[in-house]
């Protein structure tokens, strides 16, 4: 099946003054269950594409599908709702919320479900054991290393059980070896879950962990 | 997730602790005024002690009269009240009573002053008076003239020294009055039960009041529910559409059978008496206090605004994962309102303190300002208004932040 299909796809940026065109006609398609590493120098559009696919921006031109479906709607409870039962975020400066302990960052995408709080803490329980985190659940993300930080994200993108995750330079505020340990966890992901993974990274040596590799160039789909 | 949102409230008020503390002084301040006139209007309107009965009573608390080129105001005589307002339909029991101001007896070579009350024996079966010694005298003492007296706790001090008084003597204009009963004292702001000292109408020194159209007479009607004061005031705005004021420069009569804020909003807006206007008096009182919100919301509003601009990593997040504006709006509104809250719940004990001071100066005879549940929930309803009145744009505006932008700041403190 196919997870992701972008069809055309082109964003362009309007201000007063410019015009920017950050994605220029990617056609794109992604597997169920495939792990791709979307790779390109500072600016080429790379985190452009990961929030068209996650429904966080919307193309100028073109279709997006997601796990089969074309997305026409703009609305933004419908957008939301597919996001949160379909995709999971790893972002690169982790984006945990400071107040809030380990555990209550988990749980923050089941919020939004309608599940009991028991239930809710039961899947953040389960995810932070997934990360190898069962011991910090109560700690505040401050009280953590920047790779603890990361996979407590991991946990925050899993817990909602999501068919694709997103990681938008996951290893790049950490050292090599917690960015090994990162990717290796979301190598495990991929290879036990079946999630499709799809990571956009600048470091080849991370890129060539991943099935396959696209590569991005002033907006251009070069490979 | 009402929880989270609580629970995050929370978090976030400890954040920015001069911020919080900022917000909250002006919050707290703004209710507390606020509160304190919603505890002064309640003193005066609400249903208390002795007027328990205030939801089904109606009165005829002044008297116009009109003619081609003159007008008057005043209170109706006995002879008015009797004439047009006994034996009204649906009205279980109706008391005509008269207010003849403050009074100088004296006791033992002593000059005391105190105000007096004269009234029928229905006076004491519509209004409840807490009786701490005896009892109210009856309208068989009233038929038969007989010199008794009610007298509040305060007058019993003053002229007995705090000892029993019932079966002692009080002089009442000039005629020794037995007491029969003492009363709790009943605050001069409720204008229809207050008094020092209540004596029977008949015991005055002349009988002239009988005869006088005009004079210092009011009326309370006792109807038998709410539901009959359509009628009630109906059929007693077509008596006196019919009557005739004795002749003279008069030739008709402006009077209604009002609730007392219905009264007190004819004299707010008009010197006529044959308007009232309580929805006017209503909306004037709650723009007043909008109004008195509004400034202060603006403030908070920019406040709110500066403290959500900061969680816009947080606002990104959230927006990832699944909130919708919705949700967002619905918990930054819970935020406020916790703020607000406490805000309120600050406001509620400065007023308490601001009310206990007046009190205490004693610039309103036998004031209790008592904060009551009545209060407790108008203070509730003023902190949730202001919290929505303040959270709402706020809320609104940064629920639909664009997650990509809002992704681009780091989620701190």
């Amino acid at each position: 099946m196919t997870m992701i299909r972008l069809e055309d796809v082109s964003k362009v940026y309007r201000t007063d003054r410019i015009e920017t065109l950050a994605l220029d006609r990617i056609d794109l398609t992604v597997e169920d269950g495939e792990f791709l590493a979307v790779m390109g120098p500072s600016g080429c559009g790379k985190t452009t594409l990961l929030n068209l696919i996650g429904l966080l921006d919307t193309p100028s031109e073109g279709t997006v599908h997601l796990a089969g479906e074309p997305i026409r709607t703009r609305k933004d409870r419908a957008l939301a709702k597919i996001r949160n039962r379909t995709i999971g975020f790893v972002f690169q400066s982790f984006h945990l919320i400071p107040d809030l302990k380990v555990v209550d960052n988990v749980e923050i995408p089941l919020l939004y479900r309608d599940l009991t709080a028991k239930e809710r803490r039961r899947r953040a329980l389960h995810a932070l054991d997934q990360v190898g985190l069962s011991s910090r659940i109560d700690h505040f993300p401050g009280q953590l290393s920047g790779g603890q930080q990361q996979r407590v994200a991991i946990a925050r993108a899993l817990v909602g059980e999501p068919r694709l995750l997103l990681a938008d330079e996951p290893t790049g505020n950490l050292d090599s070896a917690m960015g090994q340990e990162i990717l290796s966890l979301l190598e495990e992901v991929n290879r036990e879950d079946g999630t499709t993974v799809v990571m956009v990274t600048h470091d080849p040596a991370m890129a060539e962990r991943a099935r396959r590799t696209l590569r991005l160039y002033d907006g251009r789909q070069v490979a | 997730m009402l929880r989270h949102a609580l629970g995050m409230a929370w978090k976030v008020l400890g954040r920015r602790k001069v911020f919080t503390g900022i917000s909250l002084f002006g919050i707290s301040f703004t209710l507390a005024v606020l509160m304190l006139a919603a505890a002064l209007l309640d003193h005066v309107f609400g249903a208390q002690p002795p007027e328990t009965r205030l939801g089904r009573t109606l009165g005829i608390y002044g008297l116009g009269m009109v003619g081609e080129s003159a007008s008057s105001t005043g209170f109706p005589g006995y002879r008015f009240l009797e004439s047009h307002a006994r034996d009204l339909p649906a009205v279980e029991r109706e008391s005509f009573f008269r207010n003849l101001g403050w009074i100088t007896a004296y006791h033992r070579g002593r000059k005391l002053t105190y105000w007096l009350k004269r009234t029928d024996g229905a006076f004491w079966q519509i209004l409840e008076f807490d009786f701490v010694e005896g009892g109210p005298f009856a309208a068989e003492d009233v038929d038969r003239a007989r010199r008794v007296a009610v007298i509040n706790a305060s007058t019993r001090d003053a002229f007995f020294g705090g000892g029993p008084a019932v079966g002692r003597t009080v002089d009442v204009e000039g005629a020794p009055h037995e007491v029969v009963g003492v009363v709790r004292d009943v605050p001069f702001l409720r204008f229809t039960p207050f008094a020092d000292v209540w004596a029977p109408l008949t015991t005055a020194p002349n009988d002239a009041w009988r005869d006088e159209v005009r004079g210092d007479f009011q009326a309370i009607l006792l109807a038998r529910s709410r539901a009959d004061f359509p009628e009630i005031k109906a059929v007693f705005a077509h008596r006196i559409a019919e009557a005739v004021p004795p002749p003279g420069e008069f030739d008709r009569y402006h009077a209604g059978a009002d609730t007392y804020f219905e009264f007190v909003s004819r004299a707010v807006f008009s010197s006529q008496a044959d308007a009232s206007h309580p929805a006017r008096l209503r909306a004037l009182l709650a723009t007043a206090a909008v109004l008195f919100m509004l400034l202060p919301s603006l403030n908070l509003v920019n406040l709110n605004l500066s403290r959500i601009l900061e969680r816009s990593g947080e606002i990104g997040v959230r927006k990832a994962f699944g909130a919708s504006a919705r949700a967002l709006t619905g918990q930054f509104l819970v935020e406020n309102v916790v703020l607000t809250l406490l805000g309120g719940a600050a406001g509620l004990v400065l007023a308490a303190l601001a009310l206990a001071g007046l009190e205490s100066t004693g610039w309103i005879p036998h004031a209790d300002f008592r904060l009551n549940l009545r209060i407790f929930a108008w203070g509730l309803a003023l902190a949730l208004g202001f919290g929505l009145l303040s959270g709402v744009y706020p809320a609104w505006r940064m629920s639909r932040l664009d997650p990509v932008q809002a992704l681009r700041k780091r989620t701190s403190r």
